[in-house]
């Protein structure tokens, strides 16, 4: 029987898991999270299907961003070990689709939010949209090393958006917990950089490690560490944090400072020796802080709402 | 009559995309639907357009005579 596909020269046809797989899952699992923090801390309460719904479009936002990404970078993504697998690269779905899903998601996921919460929680998912795609992926990620300082903070704007989504507003709370992500993005990636050594050098994007080498990655990251360090507590002082926020502020940076530390006095020859294992732990802890530190602030919100 | 069936592993894959798009649009129409009725049983501010002034207009116009 003659198959009568739409696109007969096609030797795959993806699945609808092929699909899923553009959105960039495990991103969009951190935005979910920190935008359901920044939701739930703000001080005033959405109807829960609304505050589920404000969720479901801020993380469609990113998955969207994440189509349009995977879209242009399919070049590179394809020379680097960690990406070579994505759809597009892979063959499984076509450049156009991708396309066409990162667009089409975009405008459904900014419109749905302004209609289920309000316009300046969508606008500043539009703003996201649009920051990651053309700013960071079209622009800074292969023009510039400092590419993930900037670029970061399209990751960090999700707390900031539900935040938004159930006030209507923009505060100083909600910029600390912007600024949270946007000052952790540089060592956790530096990091990352550092261990993953050939795989931005292939793909010719201007990471620090090959731009500026390896003991200035290590300077920097010492320096972002420190500089991150007293935005968590500065969080912990406004009036979503509290003392849980606030103790493992002071015990997470000072931990985090002390990877820093080791790596910035640890060399190549050193980090080759045990197979970047402090590099490798440090990123490791960075996934574990982002994730507490967000977390004690819904502690602290449980804690007051109780009391 | 010969049965229609499945022939090629082709069309598993296509009934699995074609699943997830449907599923996908009926969360749509139900995320739609739960929307509207959050606010409208909210009492969410509601004005009329169908020949009618509206009424915040109305109220606007009294107010500044």
């Amino acid at each position: 029987m003659a198959d009568l596909s739409i696109n007969p020269g096609r030797e795959y046809e993806p699945t609808f898991g092929d699909y899923f797989q553009l959105l960039k899952p495990r991103v969009m699992s951190l935005v979910v999270f920190t935008a359901l923090v920044g939701l739930v801390v703000a001080p005033v309460s959405l109807h829960p299907f609304e505050a589920f719904c404000a969720i479901l479009f801020i993380a469609l936002g990113a998955g969207a961003s994440g189509a349009l990404n995977m879209w242009y970078d399919a070049d590179i993504d394809a020379v680097m070990r960690r990406t070579a697998k994505r759809p597009v690269p892979s063959g499984r779905v076509e450049p156009g689709e991708a396309l066409a899903i990162g667009v089409g998601l975009s405008g459904i996921s900014v419109v749905m939010l302004a209609l289920a919460t309000n316009l300046v929680a969508a606008a500043l998912l539009a703003f996201t949209i649009f920051f990651y795609a053309v700013i960071y992926t079209m622009w800074l990620k292969r023009w510039t090393p400092q590419n993930i300082v900037i670029g970061g903070a399209a990751g960090a704007f999700p707390p900031m958006i539900g935040w938004a989504a159930a006030t209507g507003d923009v505060t100083l709370a909600s910029v600390l917990m912007f600024a949270l992500t946007f000052m952790w993005t540089p060592p956790h990636f530096w990091a990352l950089a550092l261990f993953m050594r050939s795989d931005y050098d292939d793909a010719g994007v201007p990471m620090l490690t090959v731009t500026h080498g390896r003991p200035a990655t290590r300077l920097h990251i010492l320096i972002y560490t420190a500089l991150l360090a007293p935005v968590p507590i500065a969080l912990g002082l406004t009036e979503v944090g509290g003392p849980v926020t606030l103790t493992l502020a002071v015990a997470l940076s000072a931990w985090f400072l002390k990877g820093a530390v080791e790596i910035y006095r640890r060399d190549e020859v050193m980090a080759e020796a045990d197979n970047y294992k402090v590099e490798k732990a440090f990123f490791r802890f960075s996934l574990y802080y982002l994730f507490v530190m967000f977390g004690a602030l819904l502690i602290d919100a449980l804690i007051r709402s109780i009391a | 009559m010969t049965q229609l069936r499945a022939t090629h592993e082709i069309h598993k894959r296509r009934l699995s995309r074609n699943v997830g798009v449907g599923l996908t649009l009926l969360a749509m129409v139900g995320v739609v639907f739960g929307l509207t009725m959050v606010k409208v049983t909210r009492g969410d501010p509601m004005e009329r357009f169908d020949h009618v002034a509206r009424p915040a207009l109305e109220a606007a116009a009294e107010e500044s005579q």
